[in-house]
């Protein structure tokens, strides 16, 4: 006898009525009597009375992975932070607003068109894990979403739903908008912590882990913003159906951000594990210049790996089935790249990025990111030694893992996605530039 | 940091600066501002009052701002925090200008998903307008840099000009916008292509009937399965 085999998972497309984020154009208002009137701020202290853990327990059970970007479960994070105050400190939520990978551009719709679900959520999961506020961390370059915001989070005031008796549930919660102003490691957890504080941001080593000391050396949980923002209406339409979506371990909705070269880049919310080409055809028109002329995605924001076009093609977009390919699903922005891309250049282009943003605090990172980028350069024109490729995998070798935050290995990878992928390409290049060099030297 | 800009701290910048004191309004914005923090924690309002400094010096020069060291002194003291210490926050984050910028601060992306839709042809517009990357025009109106990606990547590529983005760029436009803003008009903000903000351009493929009206979802939440 065998079992019968599990329902197929649903991968898509999600019809309209399943969309969290309903206003993430912008079509319609983002202030708190249309944001209503669509089903926010509904009953929310209903929501609240079922109790902390079972809050908590329900976000568990929709198997919620974090939307930052390392898929953490977001209901377990919750979980880490202390029931009671035994000292007197108090708890803060921080909410990562920083979006700055590039590729990434969600959280900014969420902000703009939608603020109330990231509000209401700051409000169910502080009193989830028992804070007594929210600090959300806006980048700094949003400075008409984080206007936006911050009316947005007057507007729950006037009504109530935050401050004192928020929603009138008897719990006391305050939200506060706190904007950055242009540095990519502030999305790194610790460094935001810093800088909330008034620092550099610069992260912090761990231990202590910020649920055990975070902002202010008190316990403290970051979630990024699409995160929270979904809590409201996972715990309105329950866990099962947020389960409904997406292949186990990947489950739920996800807003997808296309960028590059396809003939309508958009940002849309799917199902997880929605197959790449059925994302790319269906919301995006399809791949300038079609199927045939695709060169390359990076699926997850500059950080991860890139995928060559034929691997990545039918592949599910979720967390695990872009692991298999050697990459991730990060913020699930992703870049598309045709044949007509420099794909040198293209990493290239990231590595200046990860010099320009290394915060400079560990050595590997500081000097490596600045090393590897000047050697990228040297492959995008050829005039480099063929020993050269496998030097610099080695060293990107040698800052991955060796410093305190995730961005030596952020800055490592996608040199690593190009090697991997694309060596022939660069050693032609390097042929090319040996074989000319000698007939140039003669017509001088 | 061997990109980093002289910064000027001469005699001439503390005679015009060493006086720096909040307007009325200012003020009463940087009381709020620091309202938000817990008590002796005071120094998490450095970065949005070292902002509202950067905006009040713009306002007072007729420029996009900049942090002269005498008003980094003054918040320093404000915030009962060492000099040093607000010099460090104001040369790490790089929306700080630590030194003058021109009227119109012009800040085109240039990371990648950018790079592949085009800010080639953006750098290029501007260039052809004798904007110069890391200067100011002589005429004090633009100021050109390169910065990294600002976030509205479906968007690409894009420019940000004092508070203002610019999407959906090309060649043309970027010039057209460029024109606009020297002749003392108003670019239209946002995509500069037939597209609603982040919707595919040509009109949305979900979520419709919010293009015509704030619709409720709900009422349907329950009819069929998932599919």
């Amino acid at each position: 006898m065998t079992d019968a085999p599990a329902p197929a998972p649903f991968v898509g497309p999600l019809s309209d009525k399943d969309r969290i984020f309903t206003n993430v154009h912008g079509f319609q208002d983002w202030g708190v009597d249309a944001a209503m009137k669509r089903g926010d701020w509904d009953n929310t202290k209903k929501l609240m009375e079922i109790g902390q853990d079972a809050i908590i327990d329900t976000i568990k059970a929709s198997n919620l992975r974090g939307r930052g970007g390392a898929g953490f479960p977001t209901g377990m994070k919750w979980s880490f932070m202390p029931k009671e105050s035994k000292d007197g400190r108090p708890s803060f939520l921080v909410i990562n607003a920083d979006e700055s990978e590039p590729g990434s551009c969600k959280d900014r719709e969420i902000i703009r068109h939608d603020p109330h679900k990231l509000i209401e959520g700051a409000l169910i999961a502080g009193f989830a894990m028992r804070a007594r506020a929210a600090y959300i961390y806006i980048r700094g370059e949003f400075i008409y979403e984080a206007k936006v915001l911050f009316a947005a989070v007057e507007q729950a005031y006037e009504k109530g739903f935050i401050g004192k008796n928020a929603c009138g549930s008897g719990y006391d919660f305050d939200v506060f908008v706190h904007r950055g102003a242009g540095a990519y490691i502030c999305g790194e957890e610790t460094a935001q912590i810093e800088s909330i504080e008034g620092k550099k941001g610069q992260p912090r080593l761990k231990p202590p882990f910020p649920a055990g000391a975070g902002l202010y050396g008190c316990p403290t949980t970051v979630n990024n913003v699409e995160s929270i923002a979904v809590a409201p209406t996972i715990l309105r339409r329950g866990a099962a159906w947020f389960n409904g979506f997406g292949r186990e371990n990947n489950r739920g909705t996800k807003l997808f951000q296309i960028s590059g070269h396809v003939n309508k880049p958009c940002v849309v919310e799917e199902s997880m594990s929605i197959p790449f080409r059925e994302l790319i055809d269906r919301h995006c028109g399809g791949i300038r210049g079609g199927w045939d002329n695709l060169l390359a995605v990076i699926p997850g924001g500059s950080s991860v790996p890139l995928v060559p076009a034929k691997e990545i093609m039918d592949a599910p977009m979720d967390f695990d089935g872009l692991r298999a390919l050697g990459s991730g699903l990060g913020t699930a922005a992703v870049i598309v790249m045709d044949k007509s891309t420099d794909i040198v250049r293209a990493i290239s282009r990231l590595s200046y990025f990860y010099k320009h943003e290394s915060c400079g605090q560990c050595t590997p990172c500081r000097e490596g990111t600045g090393w590897m980028w000047r050697v990228m350069e040297r492959l995008r024109t050829g005039d480099a030694d063929q020993s050269e490729i496998d030097m610099l995998f080695q060293v990107t070798k040698q800052v991955e893992g060796h410093t305190i935050c995730a961005l030596g290995d952020a800055a490592a990878w996608p040199i690593q996605g190009l090697i991997r992928h694309f060596r022939p390409e660069i050693e032609r290049r390097i042929n090319e530039n040996k074989g000319s060099a000698p007939v140039m030297e003669a017509a001088e | 940091m061997a990109d980093a800009v002289h910064i000027p701290d001469e005699a001439e910048t503390r005679a015009r600066w060493g006086a720096f004191a909040w307007t009325p309004e200012n003020a009463e914005q940087a009381k709020k501002v620091i309202a938000r923090y817990p008590a002796g924690r005071q120094q998490s309002a450095v970065m949005p009052l070292l902002d509202l400094a950067q905006r009040q010096v713009g306002a007072e020069t007729q420029t996009n701002g900049w942090l002269p060291v005498p008003v980094m002194e003054y918040i320093g003291r404000q915030l009962d925090m060492p000099y040093m210490r607000v010099y460090e926050v104001a040369t790490f984050y790089t929306m700080y200008n630590l030194a003058p910028v021109g009227r119109y601060h012009v800040q085109v992306c240039g990371t990648t998903p950018c790079m592949l839709r085009g800010s080639d042809d953006v750098f290029a517009a501007c260039k052809n307008k004798g904007l110069v990357k890391g200067g100011t025009t002589p005429d004090g109106l633009f100021t050109l840099n390169e910065v990294e990606c600002l976030g509205a990547c479906a968007n690409a590529p894009m420019v940000q000009i004092n508070d203002d983005n610019f999407e959906d760029l090309t060649y043309d436009s970027t010039i057209a916008i460029l024109e606009t803003l020297a002749a003392g008009g108003q670019p239209k903000i946002g995509p500069q292509i037939d597209r609603q903000t982040s919707a595919p351009e040509g009109g949305p493929t979900t979520l419709k009937e919010m293009v015509g009206e704030n619709h409720d979802y709900r009422g349907q939440w329950n009819e069929g399965a998932t599919a």
